[in-house]
C-alpha cells in the first residue's frame, strides 16, 4: 500500500446524505454527495427508514459518480474508510455492508471511522496551511452539537461536551415549523430573519448559568429554548397580537449563535488553545460565522472554516481521516466492526 | 462462479458454481449464522471465509446475487448492499433474487411437492406469504401469490404444504441464480428490496455521543 500518498474512498451513510469521497493524502479528488432531504420535508425532520432506504438506492450510483469525478478507477485504491458511527443506525449499516464488501472485492484493506472525528479531518483537504493541534472543534448539524478538544487527529481526541436533548440543527427545524416555515429550518430562519433586531426578545441561553457550570460547562441544551419562542409566539396570538416573525427569528437565531461561540470560546480559554475549528451543516448559516469570527477576533483565537462543501456531511471527510490514519501508520480495522450510533470520539478507528 | 447473499433472516453467505470434473451445479462454500442482530458485523467475515472455503479470489466469480426480501428490513439492507458493492468492486452483474423463491426451491429438491406455502416473520404482528405450483422445466420454483403480507393470525389457508421458514440459504439463492442464467431466465426479480410496507415515519431523535 502507498502509505505516503494513499489513494482512498470514503463512504458516509449516518444521517441523509450519502456521501462518496476520494482523496488522495490529502489532496481532493472527488466529492459526490445524494441527499435524501426532500424526502424528509413533509416530515419535518430526517426519518432513519427514509434516510436507509435511500442510501441502498444510491450508495452504487454514487460511487461510480465519485470515481468519474475523480478519474480513478477502483482498482487504483488503497482502502476504504466508512463511518462506523455515531449516527442513525440502519442508516450506518448500509455503508458498513457496502464497505466491507467493496474492499473484500478489491482486496484492499479497511478503515472504520468516526463520523465527528471526519468532521475534523475535512479541514485537512487542499490546504497550503494545515490544521494545527491542539484544537478545539465545534460540530453542529441537525444531528450532533459537540465540542471536542482536538489533541492529535488519529491519535487523541477528547469529547468536551454535546447537546443533552436537541441538535442545534433539530432546533432551528422544529423553530421553523412552529413559525410556519419549512423544513430544513436553517436557512428559512436565516431568511426570515432578515431586517430582524436579534436584541427584540432575550430567549434563553441553555445551561450557561452559573449553576450549569460544574456540570454542563461545554453541554448544550436547545429544547427549552424552543419552548421559549412556542410560549412567547402564542402568548402574541392569544393576546390577539401581530407575531414579528423577523425579530423572533432573528432573536432565537442569536440565542442559538450566542449559545455556540460562547462555549467554543469558553473552552478555548479555559485549555488554553488558541484555535477553534468549526464544521457541520449549521456552519451554513452566516450569522455563526460572523459572531464567530468577530468573537475569536476579539479572544486573539485563531479561526477555522472548511469550505461549506465539507462542512455538511460528506464522504470526502471520512476519506481524509482514513488517508491520515494511513499515513500514520495506523492497522486497518478488522472485519467484524458494526454500527455504533453512539461511537464515543475516543474511538477515532474502530478496531 | 456466483457469490450469493441472503440478509434477509439472519445472515447467509455462500459460492455456487459447477463442479470443475462433472460440471455438475453445486454449493462450493456456505457459510452463515441465524442471529437477526448482528448482520453488519458478520457480513464481512462471512464472504471471506465462503470465498476461502471455496478456494477461490473474487475476481473469479461471473457475478453477485443476493435474497431481496421478504425480511425485517435493516438487516435486509445489509446484504443486498454488500452484494451491489461486491458485484461494483469486480465489474460483474448483480442478481436478485426473491428470498421466498430460494426457500421454496429447496423445499422442492428435499421432496415435497405440489402447492406450497412459504411463511417468514414480518414482524408487528403480520407475517410475510408466498404461494408456489412446484418446480417448472427449467427447475424454477412456480410463484402463484406474493410476497405478500397477512396478518399473523389471518394467514390464508394453505392449499397443500404450509412452510414456516426461519432460515433462508444463501447456497439456494444462488442455485436459483445459475439455474435462472442457465435457462436464460434472467432477470428473476427486480433490483428493489421486497419491504412490502411504507416507511414508518418516527422523526430520528437525533445523533447522540456516549459521554
Ligand atoms: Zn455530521
Amino acid at each position: 500500500m502507498n502509505r505516503a500518498e494513499p489513494l482512498i474512498l470514503g463512504i458516509e451513510t449516518s444521517c441523509d446524505e450519502t456521501g462518496v469521497g476520494i482523496v488522495r493524502g490529502t489532496t481532493l479528488l472527488a466529492n459526490t454527495i445524494a441527499s435524501s432531504m426532500d424526502e424528509h420535508a413533509r416530515y419535518g425532520g430526517v426519518v432513519p427508514e427514509v434516510a436507509a432506504r435511500a442510501h441502498l438506492e444510491a450508495l452504487g450510483p454514487t460511487i461510480l459518480a465519485a470515481l468519474e469525478e475523480a478519474s480513478v478507477s477502483l482498482d487504483d485504491l488503497d482502502a476504504i474508510a466508512v463511518t462506523s458511527g455515531p449516527g442513525l443506525a440502519g442508516a450506518l449499516m448500509v455503508g458498513v455492508g457496502a464497505a466491507k464488501a467493496l474492499a473484500l472485492s478489491l482486496d484492499v484493506p479497511i478503515y472504520a471511522v468516526n463520523h465527528l472525528v471526519g468532521h475534523v479531518g475535512a479541514d485537512l483537504l487542499d490546504t497550503a496551511d494545515p490544521l494545527e493541534t491542539p484544537t478545539v472543534a465545534l460540530l453542529v448539524s441537525g444531528g450532533h452539537t459537540s465540542l471536542l478538544l482536538v489533541r492529535d487527529l488519529v491519535s487523541d481526541v477528547e469529547l468536551l461536551g454535546e447537546t443533552i436533548d436537541d441538535a442545534a440543527g433539530e432546533a432551528f427545524d422544529k423553530v421553523a415549523r412552529l413559525l410556519g416555515l419549512p423544513y430544513p429550518g436553517g436557512p428559512e430562519i436565516d431568511r426570515a430573519a432578515i431586517g430582524g433586531d436579534p436584541k427584540a426578545i432575550r430567549f434563553p441561553r441553555g445551561l450557561t448559568q452559573p449553576k450549569d457550570q460544574a456540570a454542563h460547562r461545554y453541554d448544550f441544551s436547545f429544547s427549552g429554548l424552543k419552548t421559549a419562542v412556542a410560549r412567547w409566539v402564542e402568548q402574541r396570538e392569544a393576546a390577539g397580537e401581530p407575531v414579528p416573525l423577523a425579530d423572533v427569528a432573528a432573536s432565537f437565531r442569536e440565542a442559538v449563535v450566542d449559545v455556540l461561540v460562547t462555549k467554543a470560546i469558553a473552552a478555548c480559554t479555559d485549555l488554553g488553545v488558541p484555535r477553534l475549528l468549526l464544521g457541520g451543516g449549521v456552519i451554513a448559516n452566516a450569522r455563526l460565522r460572523e459572531v464567530a469570527e468577530e468573537r475569536t477576533d476579539a479572544a486573539g483565537i485563531d479561526l477555522r472554516v472548511p469550505p461549506l462543501s465539507l462542512c455538511t456531511d460528506n464522504g470526502a471527510m471520512i476519506a481524509a481521516l482514513g488517508s491520515q490514519l494511513v499515513m500514520a501508520g495506523h492497522p486497518p480495522s478488522g472485519l467484524g466492526f458494526g454500527a455504533d450510533s453512539t461511537l464515543p470520539v475516543t474511538e477515532i478507528r474502530v478496531a | 462462479m456466483l457469490l450469493a447473499i441472503d440478509t434477509s433472516t439472519g445472515t447467509s453467505v455462500a459460492v455456487v458454481g459447477r463442479d470443475g470434473a462433472s460440471g455438475e451445479l453445486r454449493c462450493l462454500a456456505e457459510t452463515g449464522t441465524d442471529d437477526t442482530m448482528r448482520h453488519a458485523e458478520v457480513i464481512g467475515g462471512f464472504i471471506h471465509e465462503a470465498l476461502a472455503v471455496a478456494g477461490i479470489s473474487g475476481s473469479r466469480l461471473s457475478g453477485v446475487t443476493a435474497g431481496m426480501g421478504p425480511g425485517p428490513f435493516t438487516g435486509l439492507r445489509v446484504g443486498i448492499a454488500a452484494a451491489h458493492a461486491f458485484a461494483l468492486g469486480i465489474d460483474r452483474p448483480f442478481v436478485p433474487v426473491v428470498s421466498h423463491d430460494a426457500i421454496a426451491w429447496s423445499r422442492y429438491r428435499a421432496g415435497d411437492t405440489g402447492p406450497l406455502q412459504v411463511v417468514t416473520d414480518a414482524r408487528r404482528r403480520e407475517f410475510a406469504v408466498s404461494e408456489y405450483d412446484g418446480l417448472d422445466d427449467d427447475g424454477l420454483p412456480v410463484r402463484v401469490l406474493g410476497p405478500e403480507l397477512a396478518p399473523r393470525d389471518a394467514v390464508p389457508e394453505a392449499r397443500g404444504i404450509r412452510f414456516d421458514a426461519t432460515i433462508v440459504s444463501a447456497g439456494a439463492v444462488g442455485m436459483l441464480a445459475e439455474l435462472a442464467f442457465a435457462a436464460g431466465r434472467l432477470p428473476l426479480a427486480a433490483d428493489a428490496p421486497l419491504y412490502l410496507r411504507a416507511p414508518d415515519v418516527t422523526p430520528s431523535p437525533g445523533k447522540r455521543v456516549l459521554q
